[in-house]
């Protein structure tokens, strides 16, 4: 152990820990602008270039950053001395003095790290009125915003994308002044390698990488009274959302969400689990057919989380055709409403809207896709985060906290257990496995619990007896997780029969979309046991056994898998973007 | 030439080689042979020495005195103000300012009838006598090359050359009869210390890499020399490449590496040149790469070019551009003696450093420790340029003062103007004023007085100065030249150069100059690396001592050198003014009233400052203040 | 986009540019795996600049493959070096040296008179992609200041006056013979 004194404060740590953590131990909540540490996801951002954090030492010529420090035996740390608050200060007007003041009209107001700052710091002068920075915002994905004139260099972002989701996209362009975070040659970064993950935009500490915003087309559509407009809500929305009412993390508040859903003008609230119940048929259909086509079929990657599906096609394009052909549940709920519930309403699929709410980003540039349409209709029109909603539902004088519970709506409101877990990580396999087990075999599980693949590791493994059958299977978070999995399979390492594979780590309760939060690793787990809740708690449990999913296929799809279901539910060739751009 | 096995077979071809230099050391004389050098670094190069050595190779050929009269390029004199430099052997004389067509007259006159060419010798501008010899110039006579031993001695491109005068004896030595351990204590006792800037202890840095276990570790040779106004390394590089190998292979022996990799920045295609055949021929003869001399150390040398990035002299950045990234720099600690190329312990020495090591371990740590002053031992080479007469190349002991630098060295202020300050330590330095000009020249004394040593260029300015500009230029560099990585550097420096624009285009306050303070002290104090930790230092020594020049542009907006163009006026004499309009015509924005034989005025609030109308006044009418 | 359309590299990758600079990249024996792989990145640059005049993107997608690494890897260091340049130089290119020794001596007034002579500022190209002008720093010949190189080839001691007569003669040089006329 080292000892130290942090304002004369004795203090005890183990060897490498840096001033900063040594100083949290004395509740000392040091100011920190660049540094970011989610230990549960194995992401660390340490490259001390916001010098807000700096500190004095004894003996040492100049400041310190304290989160690259290590302690040493006998340091003595001063956190307040005039040299440093002069310092930290100067070092944030330097920050806003290249940085745009338009607060009041930005989308990260009172969500932003760099405002939060210089309001705790008491700064109300613009002392320095030189050159600012000027670069072109970029929203040329329609899923991801860019504005390159908010970057403060803090390179979280870089970090995220090159060292936890290994896709590449971003680099630090230029020297010196002018230098941004942005994809390679400054490109739009629809023809970069980006994949829309949007773990960029959770990390940024400011408005230099948002979600484009779908709020205007949404109110427009709600008051065009030419136009039928359906909501449906997926899975992570319900335990985060409570977050921007002041709710705890991880409480479902599905009810009241469907209610204020309701209140905005929504024709029908529609849930997308329902649609999850449904990629759930037609993939064990698949799945089924795979395992019982050999190994050389095998195995069969999931296909519901856009951004994983976009890293396959464009990094891995000699694995891309062993992912599911199945849509994503917010496709498939799309595709039903605009053919199924349009027929049986009886309005002209064009004049209805889908708008989704979804915990993330990707889902944006997913809706948008030439592959996801039906019959020349696109599946779903607008999609909004969890954060978009909120905002929405405030300007409709909505509070959750003061509203009764309602149902969904039907024929798509009812879902099962099985498919509000989807909101996890190692959701989609274990839905899967409750189905599978039951068409291979027979037989109804008894015990539907596959906690061997829930968790925030990165990578879960389990073999599963079905039947005569070992099946093999892992859950999958991060892209970087996702590579070392390819990468065995391109190896032929391991035998894998069915892999879960989700963009964002922990899966989409912490996708892009979801509300803010400063101690993530803790609410990343919250929300997760918030949906585990909920399933323990579901009436239904597998999908199969969804009454309002039997009836669809009754009265419309036919069978699973059968031409009908491959027209309306399933992509054919890729789904991405076109590959001739570079990436 | 056979390859070198052994420390005895590289003793023997010392024996067999040495006399190569005889003629050009002295030690033989020989009536018929002759021996000429001609300057081959960079600035003579740009002259055309290469002409001059194909033309007095033809003329040997010509007059069949192949063998008898030997003509090479060497290293470089130092003496660039009067390049290109011929040397001829033995008599040692001096010819200056050679051209390509003056071969054939010094060959004639000289070589074939023994007669000094005088117009080509160089004259003492205060004697006004012809100097012979090296030995008898001014430029020469403070000087002490050590670093620069071999340059302008032997031709850098011939291994054997280097051999003749000593080298790769002291590897021989250090592997064969020392330890490790050995070779760090002497190199701690001879006081060396880091010739690039920072002046660390090199011996304690090799003793730090040494002490941390790792199978892998690296010597980097920082050739990155971006100091602007800086030419030491790359004449070290271009005229003794063998020296910085050897340096490197040593101090490979005491820290346990086996890979060095030298740094150099891809502006010195030449010094590039020199040292890939200086390292083939190296490993040709058997001095580079496997049991070396047959005592089982191996090490290579593999090259690296920079791209143009000053931060990439730091070594952390350095490490990252050799990494194939962005040369941006890391926190320290870590350092890289214990954290450095892909994590391993790493020792980033410069090239002036390296040169030296060769000779300490041939005449020992106590030699070099006798040279210099209580802290800072040795010698060290500047780069003497700016206003000063002899602009060139320098090695003096440490402790020379300023003074005898810029005068008995350099020859005095160009023009008979007067000296304003010397500028050491590059964009990191500080500008030193006249009453310091007999401070005795060392770390430490340089530091004191609010400069630095820096990697050695020193720039001479005069009255005709003006020092807010010059603060300015050196920020404009260090705006250019900011990685962008931390806040301090990459912000408060543009901030600061804003400001100083502002002060020398008349739009400074009073109150600029205490922000200007209070900038500097932030970026000081937080910046992440040794670029914006000293990037103020120009602007604070000059603040320091040239505070009147800074209050006359802020208070009176006026520019005592008379260089700020916006505050300069042109002003139309009424008494030598005789209205012949001529300045009137040629007034691109047509600010000068007046008609024909009266009295022109110009407007000021109109008036651009291009300077037209004095150019074109025949009558001395226009002046500028 | 260009403005010397002649300049750019053809996109099919039988290009004999691209067979040359494989050639070099193949030298490297470049292992996929290996973690340190990028270490010899510069040198490429180095190369496939002198080989197509300048980096754009076609050629950097084409190394960022051959090194296994992002494209973004590759252009964050080609953006962070002044050496690279991802748009076509002039044939000609005029580098003033404006370090401390030089810009003491007036390097800024001859390198004005070069952007007057040739009627483009530092940073760009003439309109018949003749000519290009940058601004260095420091050459190392300070001995020479002010230092200007032309295509390789260094000046010293240049003064505004001087900057006409050192461009006539690569104003009447033919286009093939720009080289011969930089070297004489």
């Amino acid at each position: 152990m080292i000892n130290l004194t942090i304002d004369g404060q004795p203090v005890s740590v183990p060897e490498g820990t840096t001033i900063l953590d040594a100083a949290r131990k004395l509740n000392l909540d040091l100011p920190t602008l660049c540094y970011l540490n989610l230990e549960k996801i194995k992401y660390l951002n340490k490259v001390a270039s916001c010098r807000i954090c700096v500190v004095e030492v004894e003996g040492r010529r100049n400041l310190a950053p304290s989160c690259a420090t290590p302690v040493s035996e006998g340091m003595k740390v001063i956190t307040n001395s005039k040299r440093v608050l002069a310092s930290r200060r100067k070092n944030l007007e330097l920050i806003i003095s290249n940085h745009p003041f338009e607060c009041l009209v930005c989308a990260k107001s009172t969500d932003c790290e760099l405002q939060k700052l210089v309001w705790e710091f008491g700064i109300n002068t613009q002392r320095y009125t030189g050159e600012r920075s000027e670069h072109p915002i970029d929203r040329s994905s329609g899923a991801l915003k860019r504005d390159p004139n908010k970057c403060i260099m803090c390179r979280r972002c870089e970090t995220m994308c090159n060292e936890v989701q290994t896709v590449g996209a971003l680099t630090a362009f230029g020297r010196g002044f002018n230098t941004v975070v942005a994809p390679a040659e400054m490109n739009p970064i629809a023809t970069s390698a980006c994949v829309y993950c949007g773990q960029c935009v959770s990390v940024c500490p400011t408005a230099a990488l948002t979600g484009v915003g779908y709020i205007k087309e949404t109110w427009e559509a709600l008051f065009n009274p030419k136009k039928h407009v359906v909501v449906q809500v997926a899975p992570a929305v319900r335990v985060a959302i409570g977050e921007e009412f002041g709710m705890e993390p991880g409480l479902p508040v599905t009810g009241k969400l469907v209610a204020g859903l309701r209140r905005l003008g929504f024709n029908a609230v529609f849930d997308t689990t329902f649609g999850a119940d449904l990629t759930i048929i037609e993939e064990s259909r698949e799945i089924i057919e795979r395992i019982e086509d050999g190994q050389e079929d095998l195995p069969i990657l999931t296909s519901c989380c856009p951004g994983w599906i976009n890293f396959l096609e464009h990094q891995f394009p000699d694995l891309k055709y062993i992912a599911s052909t199945c849509k994503s549940p917010q496709q498939m709920t799309g595709a039903v409403v605009k053919t199924y519930y349009a027929q049986k309403m009886g309005i002209d699929p064009k004049d209805v809207v889908v708008v989704s709410v979804m915990p993330c980003i990707a889902k944006k540039y997913e809706a948008a896709l030439p592959s996801e349409e039906t019959y020349g209709i696109r599946d779903v029109d607008y999609v909004l985060t969890t954060r978009e909603i909120a905002k929405m539902l405030k300007e409709g004088s909505i509070n959750l906290n003061h509203i009764q519970d309602e149902d969904f709506d039907n024929p798509l409101g009812f879902s099962s257990g099985a498919g509000v877990i989807f909101g996890g990580s190692g959701g989609v396999l274990e839905a899967a496995l409750r189905t599978v087990y039951a068409r291979m075999t027979g037989h109804e599980l008894e015990d539907v619990n596959f906690t061997a693949v829930r968790g925030m590791a990165g990578i879960r493994e389990a073999e599963v007896q079905v039947g005569e059958r070992t099946v093999r299977v892992a859950a999958v978070s991060g892209l970087g997780n996702a590579r070392k999995v390819l990468e065995k399979i391109q190896r032929r390492e391991e035998r894998y029969d069915v892999i879960e594979i989700m963009a964002c780590p922990g899966g989409c309760v912490n996708g892009g979309g979801q509300p803010y939060a400063e101690e993530r690793d803790e609410i990343i787990e919250k929300r997760m046991h918030g949906l585990y809740q909920i399933d323990r708690n579901s009436r239904v449990r597998k999908s199969h056994q969804n009454p309002a999913i039997q009836a669809l296929y009754e009265e419309f799809l036919g069978e699973a898998g059968s031409r009908k279901a491959h027209e309306i539910l399933h992509v054919t060739g890729l789904m991405s973007a076109p590959a001739d751009c570079p990436k | 030439m056979p390859e070198i096995r052994t420390g005895e077979q590289l003793a023997s071809v010392y024996e067999q080689y040495k006399q190569l230099l005889s003629t050009r050391l002295g030690t033989v004389v020989d009536d018929d042979t002759r021996m000429i050098l001609v300057c081959g670094g960079t600035g003579c190069h740009a002259s055309e020495s290469e002409m001059i050595v194909e033309n007095f190779q033809a003329l040997i050929h010509k007059n069949g005195l192949d063998g008898k009269v030997v003509c090479s390029i060497s290293g470089c004199f130092g003496f660039c103000e009067k390049g290109p430099i011929v040397k001829v052997f033995p008599d040692n004389v001096f010819y200056v300012q050679v051209k390509p067509e003056d071969a054939s007259e010094i060959f004639d006159q000289h070589i074939l009838n023994g007669h000094k060419v005088k117009r080509l010798l160089y004259e003492d501008p205060i004697l006004k006598e012809k100097m012979e010899t090296a030995e008898d110039i001014s430029f020469y006579k403070l000087q002490q090359r050590i670093a620069l031993r071999n340059c302008g001695l032997i031709n850098p491109e011939k291994i054997e050359e280097y051999i003749a005068s000593g080298g790769y004896q002291s590897l021989a030595k250090v592997l064969t009869q020392m330890t490790p351990q050995q070779v760090i204590a002497e190199m701690i006792a001879s006081g060396l210390r880091g010739r690039g800037g920072a002046g660390f202890s090199t011996g304690r840095k090799w003793e730090f890499a040494s002490k941390y276990a790792s199978e892998e570790k690296f010597v980097i040779c920082n050739a990155d020399e971006g100091d602007p106004g800086a030419f030491m390394d790359r004449s070290i590089m271009e005229g003794d490449s063998h020296s910085v190998i050897e340096g490197m292979m040593i101090a490979g022996y005491a820290i346990g590496a086996q890979q060095g990799y030298v740094y150099i920045r891809a502006e010195y295609p030449l010094a590039v040149k020199r040292l890939e055949i200086a390292i083939q021929q190296a490993r040709a003869n058997g001095l580079l790469g496997r049991d070396i001399l047959g005592t089982g150390f191996n090490f290579d040398i593999a090259i690296r070019l920079g791209a143009g990035a000053f931060v990439c002299g730091e070594e952390t950045a350095l490490i990252h551009s050799l990494q194939g990234l962005r040369g941006e720099p890391a926190t320290k600690p870590p350092f890289p003696a214990e954290n450095g190329l892909w994590a391993k312990p790493t020792i980033v020495n410069n090239v002036e450093t390296l040169a030296n090591i060769p000779v300490i371990f041939q005449r020992g740590a106590q030699w070099f420790n006798s040279i210099g002053t209580k802290t800072s031992k040795g010698t060290k080479v500047f780069a003497l340029a700016g206003k000063v007469n002899n602009v060139g190349l320098v090695e003096v002991p440490m402790g020379t003062t300023l003074r005898e630098i810029i005068y008995d060295i350099g020859g005095g202020i160009k023009d008979g103007a007067e000296f304003k300050s010397a500028q050491t330590g590059g964009p990191s330095g500080g500008c030193i004023p006249k009453q310091y000009l007999d401070t005795p020249i060392d770390y430490e004394s340089l530091q004191s007085i609010g400069s630095m040593m820096g990697s050695g260029g020193m720039i001479i300015m005069s009255e005709h100065d003006c020092m807010v500009n010059i603060a300015r230029f050196y920020m404009e560099f260090i705006v250019e030249e900011s990685c962008g990585r931390c806040v301090p550097c990459r912000i408060g420096n543009k901030r600061m150069l804003e400001i100083l624009t502002g002060i020398t285009e008349g739009r400074g306050t009073e109150a600029d100059l205490d922000e200007l303070r209070s900038l500097s002290e932030t970026i000081i104090d937080t910046s992440l690396c040794g670029l914006g930790q000293t990037a103020p230092n120009p602007v604070l020594s000059t603040l320091k001592y040239f505070l009147d020049e800074y209050e006359a542009h802020v208070k009176e907006k006026r520019c005592p050198a008379g260089v700020c163009q916006k505050l300069m006026h042109y002003k139309i004499l009424p008494e030598k003014c005789i209205g012949c309009t001529s300045c009137a015509r040629g007034c691109p924005v047509s600010c000068i009233s007046g008609t024909v034989k009266q009295v022109h005025t110009i407007d000021q609030s109109k008036c651009i400052k291009c300077g037209a109308c004095m150019t074109r006044c025949k009558f001395g009418a226009v002046v500028r203040e | 986009m260009t403005n010397t359309p002649n300049h750019s590299p053809c996109v099919e990758q039988n290009h004999p540019q691209f067979k040359e600079l494989d050639q070099y990249i193949e030298g490297l024996q470049i292992d996929p795996d290996d973690p340190r792989r990028k270490d010899t990145l510069i040198m490429t640059l180095h190369r496939a600049q002198e080989i197509f005049g300048y980096l754009p993107e076609v050629v950097q997608l084409h190394i960022a493959k051959k090194y296994s690494i992002p494209h973004a890897d590759v252009s964050g260091v080609i953006s962070f070096y002044n050496f690279f340049t991802t748009t076509p130089k002039g044939k000609i290119q005029v580098n003033v040296c404006l370090g401390t020794a030089c810009y003491v001596n007036g390097a800024n007034k001859v390198l004005q008179e070069f952007e007057q002579v040739l009627g483009i500022r530092s940073g760009q190209v003439t309109a018949d992609g003749k000519f290009s002008i940058e601004s260095l720093r420091c050459v190392g010949a300070c001995g020479l200041a002010p230092v200007v190189t032309i295509n390789h080839k260094v000046y010293g001691k240049v003064k505004p006056g001087d900057v006409r007569e050192i461009l006539e003669k690569f104003f009447i040089e033919e286009d093939k013979d720009v080289k011969e006329a930089a070297h004489a």
